[in-house]
């Protein structure tokens, strides 16, 4: 017999509540030197629940002046130490319009079979209205037969009081599942910000 | 009395509830030799996160960019804005390619609209542009306001051109109503979609 607990989801959603888009885990850093999502850690899907993930992080702001944004993969071990490799391009113009903007390779922050943790963002700084916004894609980090892909882009408003722009993409060359992810910076800490977690179904 | 179309909806979804999204339409516009497309509510604290979906976009004017404002507080849309545009384009009968940073497209602390798509749509019949935006936590009054577009179109010299464009509303008043319009001439016709992401 069907009971209600059966059938009560089984309605009509009106227009636009609908949707593949599904939220996992929302995070508010506050002074913290790093923010992981954890697979099976407070509520934290990061399995094979779902082909691709999405990681938003919004309004990032720095404890310390000059830093970069990055992220690491744990693939195994405690250690968000995934073997990447890895591509990186940016952008920069002042908002004084003085010299050429920049649209450069990143050699100096792409990775090639690093451990380190991957740069998403040009400098930082710690002004009160300087922050950082954008959303990295990881696709499929359960499989084990496959390297693990991902996909960034960010904007910032640097200390240098420019507009940078980062895309990057590369994949963790291993074979092991990618069961949580990492986010810090190179210096100091997450001052605030917001960190989501989306699985697409 | 209430009646079930009016509670019906009114229910709380557990979280395993199957066919719920973040991702909520919150408007559709429909072009059709408008001057202007604005979205003049909707943009507030309910979320981090807004895009933008660009379909099919056509001008009424041959040679002419996608452009956006921000409104920040009056009824006008001129925030001020610090931004980066490059795109990669390749002709249709295959003679060049390209992948260069447009100074002339960015801007530096300037109040005008923004150049966000392409730097010469074509209005032939079938030629269009499409794209987003995304534009991160606009009700925000301590930071600068951070979006970020990417759009592809159909130019008038006959080629395919991939624009990449980032940057910031370099103001700490909030962001409520955000508009689109051409360099030159109508949006002839297209589709805008704005979505909150929860």
């Amino acid at each position: 017999m069907a009971t209600y607990q059966d059938s009560r989801y089984n309605i009509a959603l009106p227009s636009g509540a609908g949707g593949s888009l599904v939220h996992i885990k929302t995070i508010a850093a506050s002074s913290d030197s790093t923010i992981s999502f954890v697979d099976g850690t407070s509520d934290v899907v990061l399995d094979n629940t779902y082909r691709t993930y999405i990681f938003k992080f919004i309004n990032i702001h720095a404890g310390s002046d000059d830093v970069l944004f990055s992220v690491g993969f744990r693939d195994g071990s405690t250690a968000y130490d995934a073997t990447k490799t890895t591509t990186l391009f940016q952008t920069e113009h002042n908002e004084s319009d003085s010299g050429t903007p920049v649209f450069t390779y990143a050699t100096g922050d792409d990775l090639a079979q690093g451990t380190g943790f991957q740069v998403m963002t040009r400098n930082l700084g710690t002004g009160n209205d300087e922050c950082a916004s954008g959303e990295l894609w990881l696709f499929n980090p359960s499989s084990t037969t496959y390297v693990k892909h991902f996909m960034f882009k960010s904007n910032i408003n640097s200390n240098d009081d420019s507009s940078d722009a980062s895309y990057g993409a590369g994949y963790c060359n291993v074979t092991a599942a990618i069961d949580a992810v990492q986010f810090k910076f190179n210096s100091g800490n997450i001052d605030a910000g917001t960190f989501k977690l989306y699985g697409i179904a | 009395m209430a009646t079930y179309a009016s509670i019906k909806y009114d229910m709380d979804l557990s979280s395993n509830a199957t066919g719920t999204g973040a991702m909520t339409l919150l408007s559709t516009q429909t072009a059709s030799s408008s001057s202007t497309i604005s979205f003049t509510s909707g943009i507030d604290s309910t979320y981090k996160e807004y895009v933008f979906k660009f379909y099919d976009i056509h001008p009424a004017t041959n040679d002419t960019e996608l452009q956006v404002g921000f409104r920040d507080g009056s009824t006008a849309y001129d925030a001020t804005k610090t931004t980066t545009y490059f795109n990669s384009l390749h002709y249709e009968n295959d003679s060049a390619t390209s992948l260069a940073y447009v100074a002339g497209h960015d801007q530096a602390q300037a109040t005008g609209f923004l150049k966000i798509i392409t730097t010469g749509l074509g209005n032939d019949n079938d030629q269009s542009c499409a794209g987003e935006l995304i534009l991160y936590d606009p009700s925000n009054t301590t930071f600068v306001k951070h979006f970020i577009s990417r759009g592809t179109a159909a130019h008038q010299e006959d080629l395919t051109q991939d624009v990449f464009v980032a940057g910031y509303c370099n103001v700490t008043a909030a962001i409520d109503g955000v508009q689109f319009k051409m360099s030159s001439g109508d949006i002839d016709s297209g589709v805008i979609k704005l979505y909150g992401i929860s």
